[in-house]
This record gives structure tokens, sequence and C-alpha cells, in this order.
């Protein structure tokens, strides 16, 4: 092929896979899992690991799994409300640890303020493939029966809170 | 009343935008000069409406008019002034407009110096940049208005993010954006030579100082927003590796390249179809960088505003933009290119490597910005890149660029001595690595061979760029062009910025620890005192302030005033912290959460030579400020001014 096309043509394909991305956008389709289980896991609790969270962890109550790593600026931004929904005791929060180191992410707990009940510490990221994490922070809720409802990508703030995860937990448990 | 002035004024400018393209674009294919000389003309009242359209809406911002949908969204009344006007670009339909406005601004600047240039191809030039305008005003008035109204009218604004809130944070989206934009000249210049199917060394000579201020700005706009993260986010971190940062990144790793690869054309008239392909990369890179942080696609933290039919409209502008340019350039660049001879030792091969390199490095951050969103969209699942994957992959191309980097410098073109080269350069190299180690090793402690090799390659490129400097200075060697020198201080800069980061990187000591007020912690040398704790009233935000004495040996360094901020309006907690800065080590202290009785987490860092990482940059800015100041670029001006002046004078009028 002659090879001043090549530009334009790896063009081509760049533009493809933005149009399915723009398609696909994390933020605004709900993402494959919504309305699926939770996927099982069984990971090394942060904080010691003898211990161990797994999925049956997440059932039983209404949930919040919330992937974070100490590189990650936005879980850094968001990290005080989660503190403040954490204070609020209604929905407990579980953290998945992600591609972290672990004595700088319970270095990080005890500076900023423990939110989690428990934190599952996911060195390689596997667990976090399963749940389809595409970046950090990510905040997963999840029903009593494992189902999981929403997803939310970007920093957490107080308004996405209330109208996104307390709201679905209100509609679903008074039908 | 004034937005809607402001909105009749942007829909003007558009108009003035497609008569900027239109006319000169076919006159200059017809070879019609009443044609091309709407150009100009057009340029300038496009540029005044535009100007009145930004200062109507500044204007808005200013008398705190909050029936304006953005004012009421980004900016608030107890806001001080200085950030009611950075408020303009605080979101995302303002900083689009700044983007407008900015392109104008080039324009006025190609259009008051191109005088000296052929009318054809200053014409094109204009045209290509019109029409750039005009797609971006498209979208302005049709899916991203700033002038849009609100109502109800809310009593005050939501404020503008806290975040935002700093100096530093003001002038980095106009720097940055200036650097963007910029590259539109190379991108308009490169596509004017395509269709008029000439590129040689004197074009290159005309692209080479707009390429060159561009890039000047990019660097320094990215320093600054480097320096805020470090001092605003209250972690200590300085590069993130964020989507939002990567975009800016890559245009100006591909600037950089473009600018090398100029050179050789200036010089050799050679590598005229990378010159040509780099000079669309760049701008398309600073284009991509905008869609990806506008629509969506890829969420970051920085991402102020998505929203997927923003997306549409930004796709499409880029298939026009990226694609049309790309298609001109299959169609017109193989009859310009052209293979001459050069040695394997020579300047040419290295600067061949340089920009091999330079586009290995983008293509990989492009890589891992885009990845995950590839994959995805081919249903192959969902994976993550983050920092660790950047980190490896920029070290590999730049570890032999930053070595060869100090050869190349001194290569003669065509070809040169290889033995000549050692000779020249062995003090150098001896030097950078008796003294990268031996300094390393006494300043800071051992530590991994990386980090020698680090600082021994920033001192080798610091040392291989100032020989001829410093030769020159002595009377030993030959005299030196600003261009010369502007070069090798540039090349100096990036030896710091090695250092740097090398040394930070693995010296850095970073605490924790829960400090009781009165008591005093000790990190490294230094003994750190938490005096005590009050609460102050600011503009519009409510902090706490920390007292902190930091003293080394018994003697009292510095005192720090980290601070914990609440914004009224917001209510989100920001963290200012506690810098002394030297040019050897910074100490940082912020404040953390209150861990009761009287108990505070601090978060307290030592870290070497990081100033060297933002000095290495604006040394990099200054040596590109200096190469642009070379007479050569005047003096072909001035040389050629004279026929053409008499030409326009003879055409009536």
């Amino acid at each position: 092929m002659n090879r001043f096309l090549v530009p334009i043509v790896g063009f081509a394909v760049l533009v493809l896979f933005l149009m399915i991305g723009l398609n696909r956008d994390p933020t605004f389709v709900p993402s494959p899992l919504i309305g699926k289980q939770v996927p099982a896991f069984n990971l090394p609790e942060l904080s010691d690991p003898d211990k161990f969270v797994t999925d049956a962890d997440l059932r039983g109550k209404f949930s919040v799994l919330n992937v974070w790593a100490t590189w990650c600026s936005g879980c850094r931004q968001e990290h005080p409300v989660l503190n403040q929904i954490a204070a609020q005791g209604e929905v407990p929060i579980y953290g998945l640890n992600w591609k972290d180191d672990a004595s700088l992410a319970n270095e990080w707990l005890q500076r900023l303020g423990n939110p989690y009940t428990a934190t599952a510490f996911d060195s390689e990221g596997r667990v976090a493939i399963d749940w389809g994490v595409y970046g950090a922070p990510e905040t997963f809720l999840i029903a009593p029966d494992g189902t999981i409802l929403y997803r939310h990508i970007s920093p957490m703030t107080m308004e996405v809170w209330k109208s996104e995860f307390l709201a679905r937990i209100a509609s679903v448990s008074t039908p | 009343m004034i937005p809607e002035l402001g909105q009749l004024c942007t829909v003007i400018a558009l108009c003035l935008a497609g008569v900027q393209t239109i006319f000169p674009l076919v006159g200059a294919h017809r070879n019609q000069a009443s044609w091309m000389a709407v150009a100009r003309p057009a340029a300038a009242g496009h540029f005044v409406f535009l100007a009145l359209g930004f200062g109507f809406l500044t204007y808005s911002f200013i008398i705190n008019d909050f029936s304006v949908l953005i004012v009421a969204s980004t900016s608030n009344s107890a806001l001080p002034l200085l950030y009611r006007v950075a408020a303009v670009w605080g979101g995302h339909e303002g900083s689009l407009m700044l983007w407008v406005l900015l392109l104008a601004v080039w324009t006025i600047a190609v259009t008051v110096s191109s005088r000296s240039l052929p009318d054809e191809l200053s014409s094109r030039i204009i045209g290509v940049m019109g029409f750039i305008s005009v797609g971006l005003l498209l979208y302005i008035l049709s899916v991203s208005n700033p002038f849009l109204r609100l109502f109800p009218i809310p009593m005050d604004g939501n404020d503008l993010n806290p975040l935002l809130q700093d100096p530093a944070m003001a002038i980095h989206p106009p720097m940055l954006y200036t650097g963007y934009v910029g590259f539109s000249v190379a991108f308009a210049y490169a596509i004017a030579a395509m269709l008029g199917g000439q590129v040689d060394r004197q074009w290159a000579r005309w692209v080479r100082p707009w390429t060159t201020a561009a890039w000047m700005f990019l660097t320094v706009g990215i320093a600054l927003g480097s320096w805020w993260a470090y001092y605003e986010l209250g972690w200590g971190g300085w590069w993130f590796w964020d989507p939002v940062e990567n975009a800016s990144f890559m245009p100006w790793l591909i600037g950089t390249a473009l600018i090398h690869s100029l050179a050789v054309t200036e010089k050799r008239d050679l590598f005229k179809g990378s010159t040509l392909l780099l000079a669309i990369g760049a701008f398309s890179l600073s284009l991509l960088g905008t869609f990806l942080v506008r629509s969506g696609v890829l969420v970051s933290v920085h991402a102020f505003a998505s929203d997927p039919s923003r997306g549409v409209f930004i796709l499409s502008l880029l298939v026009i933009f990226i694609g049309g340019a790309l298609a001109i350039y299959a169609w017109r660049a193989p009859g310009l290119d052209r293979n001459a001879g050069f040695k394997m030792v020579s300047r040419e091969s290295f600067l061949l490597v340089n920009n091999i390199l330079l586009s290995i490095a983008t293509g990989l951050i492009l890589l891992g910005t885009l990845y995950p969103l590839v994959l995805d969209a081919m249903n192959m699942g969902k994976i993550s890149v983050g920092k660790p994957y950047f980190d490896t992959v920029f070290i590999i191309p730049m570890l032999p660029l930053v070595l060869a980097a100090g050869f190349g410098m001194h290569a003669a073109w065509k070809s040169a001595d290889a033995a000549q080269l050692v000779r020249r350069l062995r003090w150098p190299a001896g030097v950078a690595l008796v003294s990268g180690i031996a300094l390393t090793a006494l300043a800071w402690g051992t530590g991994p061979v990386l980090t020698y090799v680090g600082v021994a390659a920033g001192i080798w490129l610091v040392l291989a760029s100032l020989r001829d400097p410093v030769m020159w200075l002595l009377g030993k060697g030959p005299r030196l062009t600003a261009s010369m020198i502007g070069m090798q201080l540039a090349h100096a800069g990036v030896g710091l910025f090695v250092v740097g980061i090398t040394v930070t990187s693995t010296y850095s000591i970073e605490t924790d620890q829960s400090v009781r007020l009165g008591e005093t912690v000790q990190i490294a040398d230094y003994a750190v005192t938490f005096n005590n704790l009050q609460q102050i009233e600011g503009a519009n935000y409510t902090a706490l302030r920390a007292d902190i004495d930091i003293s080394q040996d018994g003697e009292k360094i510095a005192h720090l005033n980290p601070e914990k901020r609440i914004y009224r309006v917001q209510t989100m907690p920001m963290t200012e912290a506690g810098i002394d800065a030297t040019l050897g080590r910074d100490l940082f202290v912020a404040l953390g959460e209150d861990l009761g009785d009287n108990a505070w987490s601090l978060r307290i860092q030592y870290k070497p030579m990081i100033r060297f990482i933002w000095l290495g940059c604006l040394v990099m800015a200054l040596g590109g400020l200096i190469a642009i100041g070379d007479r050569r670029y005047r003096t072909a001006v001035q040389t050629e001014k004279i026929p053409v002046k008499s030409g326009t004078a003879a055409r009536p009028a």
C-alpha cells in the first residue's frame, strides 16, 4: 500500500472506534452488568490479608462498592464525600482497592479516614475486569439480592448520592 | 440585552469566517487577486466581532448577570473579580469561545506578518484558518451556546469549581489553548503548501517561528497545569497521566518532533513528507484532545462537561478537518517528498531517530488513552490502564532519546565524523557519568540503577547543550546565532527536567502522621512542629489554618500555613498545602483530617529537586523564545518585502 495512505487509513479506523465509543459511553449507557448478579470474587482484605472479602459480603442488604486507588486523583477528590456518606451510616460502602500498593493504600485510609466497611485488595486488577471497571473512581449500587442496580463513573458527589443512589434504594424498597 | 448582542456578534463573526474561507481559497485556486484581497479584511472583521462577542460574555460575568446560564452555573457574586473573569473559561461553552477567540488572534498575527509571502500562499493559509473557525463557531452556536438565558433567574450562581479558584489555574487554560490553537498555523501552512504544490526551504523557514511559538505556549501551559496540580490538589503529585493531561502532552510531543523535522526541511530540503504529516498531526491531536475531553468518550476528573450530542458534532468536525487534511496529504505529498542521501552518522540521522522516538512515545500514550475504548468497542471486555503503564512505556523511548540528543546537537549535517564527535563530547560525557553517580550517591544516598542512569543522562544533556555557548562566551568557539543558543538552551532545559524527575521520584519522602497540637515530628533532617490551628474567613470560603514551624539542626528555617478550606457555595473541602521551596528541595505540608483529641493527620513531604521539573520547562520555553528572535526570520521577511510591496502598490486598491 502507498505509504502516504497509511495516515488516513489509520485515522479512519480511529474514527470508527470513536463512533462506537460515543454510543457506548459508559456514563450514559447502562453498563451491561446492570440488572445482573454481582460477579463472584474472593480477595484479601486490605488491612488484614488473612481475612477475605467476597461477593457474599455485598449481599443481604443494600450495599455500595467503590473502586479506588491512591494514584487516582478523582478518588482523592471524592474521598470526603464517601466519609460523609459512611458517617450517615445508611448504606455500607465496600472498597475495591485497585492496582495499588497495599502500604500506600493503608496509609491513605489512615490519613483521610476510612469510609469502608471492608476493602478488597485487587492488586492485579483481575476482579476489576470482571466488574467492567474502566477507570477509578467507579461506584456500584448493589441490591440485597445481589443485583447491580446502578453504576456511577467519576467522583461521587452528594447530589449524585441523593439523586441516583438513595433515590433508587427508596424506589426499590417501597415498590 | 448584552448577551444577545454577544450572540449577534458571534453570528456575524461566523459569516465573516465563511467569507474568510471561501474567497481566499477560491481566489487562490483561480489566481484572482481581487478575491484573494478579501482575506485580510475578512480576518480582521472576524477577529473584531469575536472579540466583541467574548467581551460581552465577559461583561455578563463581571456584572454577575445570573440570567445567563453559564454565568449562573460557573460564577457567583461572592467570587473575586479575577476569578469571575477566569470563570468565563471555567466551563465548556466559555472555554470554546476562548478557543475560537485565540484562533482569531493567531489569524490576525498571520495576516500582519505574512505580507512578504506570495499572495496565493497567504490567502490559502488565512482561508484554512477561517475554515477551522467556521466549524467551531457552528458548533458553538448550535450545541454549545454560551449566551443562553436561564429562567427563572436564580438569586445567585453555582460558583466556580473551587479547584479552579487559583491564579495559576486562571492563566493555565489560556496558555494551553494558545499553544493548542497555535498549531493551527503550522497546519494551515501545511495545507496551503500542499494545495499550492510547493514545499521548500523558504516555506519551512516561514513556518518555524510559528511552530516554535505555539510549542512555547504549550510548554508553559502544561508546566503551569502540573505546578497547579502539585500545590492545589494537596497530595504532592505533579503528573497523573490523566486523559486530559495526555491530551495536552501528545500535541506537545508531536509539536516537538515537528520543530525538529522543520529544521531538516529548512537546512537540507528533506523530510518534507514527515514535516507535513507532523504539522497535520500536531493540530489534529489538539483537536482530538478537545474531542476526548468534551465528548464524554473518556471520563476524566478534568472533564467539566460531557454530552454525547456534542460528541457527535465534534467527531464530525474531526472527520472533516483531520480526514480532509490527511486526504490532501495522501493526494499531494507523494509528489513533494524526495529522498536524498545522508550518511548513517549525520545530524539528519539523529533528527530522524528523534522524530521516530517522539512519534512512538505519542503512539504509546495515545494507545494507553484509547485502548480501553477500543477493546470495549470490540466487545473484548474492559481493561484499565493507569499510571504504571504510562510510566513504563514513556521511559523506554525517552531514555535513548536523551542520550542521543547530546550527540545529535553536535553532529554535522549530511555526514558527521563519528570519531570527532566522540572527541568533542568526551568531557561532557565523562563529567556527566562521574558526577551523575557521585553526586547522586553523596547527596541523596543509594538508589536503583535507573536513578543513576537518569541523573547522569540529565547532566549529560545539560553539559552537551551548554558546551558550545560556554566555548563562545570564553572566546574559544565560533559565534552562535540566536536560534542556535535557543536550541541549546531548550535542550539544557530537557536535561534539568530529567534530573528533576529522576531525583524527585526516587528520593522523595512522604509520610502521613497523626500530630497533636504542640507536638514535633521528625522527617529526614527536618523537625516539624504543629504550633496551633485557627479558623479564618476568606472572601468565599471558611478555612482552618495551621501554623507550622520547620527547623533543621535546631535552626528555624520555615514557617508554613497549610489550610483546609470549605467553599461556601459548593461546600467542597479544599486543601491549600504549605510549601517551603528552595531550588534543591521542597518541604510540603498539607493538613488532613481531624483525628480528634487535638490530633490532626498531617501529610509531610520532602521532595528533592522537584523545582527542576518546572524550571526545566521554563528553560525549554525560554530557549524557544530566543530561537524565535533569530534575525534570519526577520531578514528573510525584509529582503522579500520590497518586490511584494511594489506589487501591492501597483494593484488597484
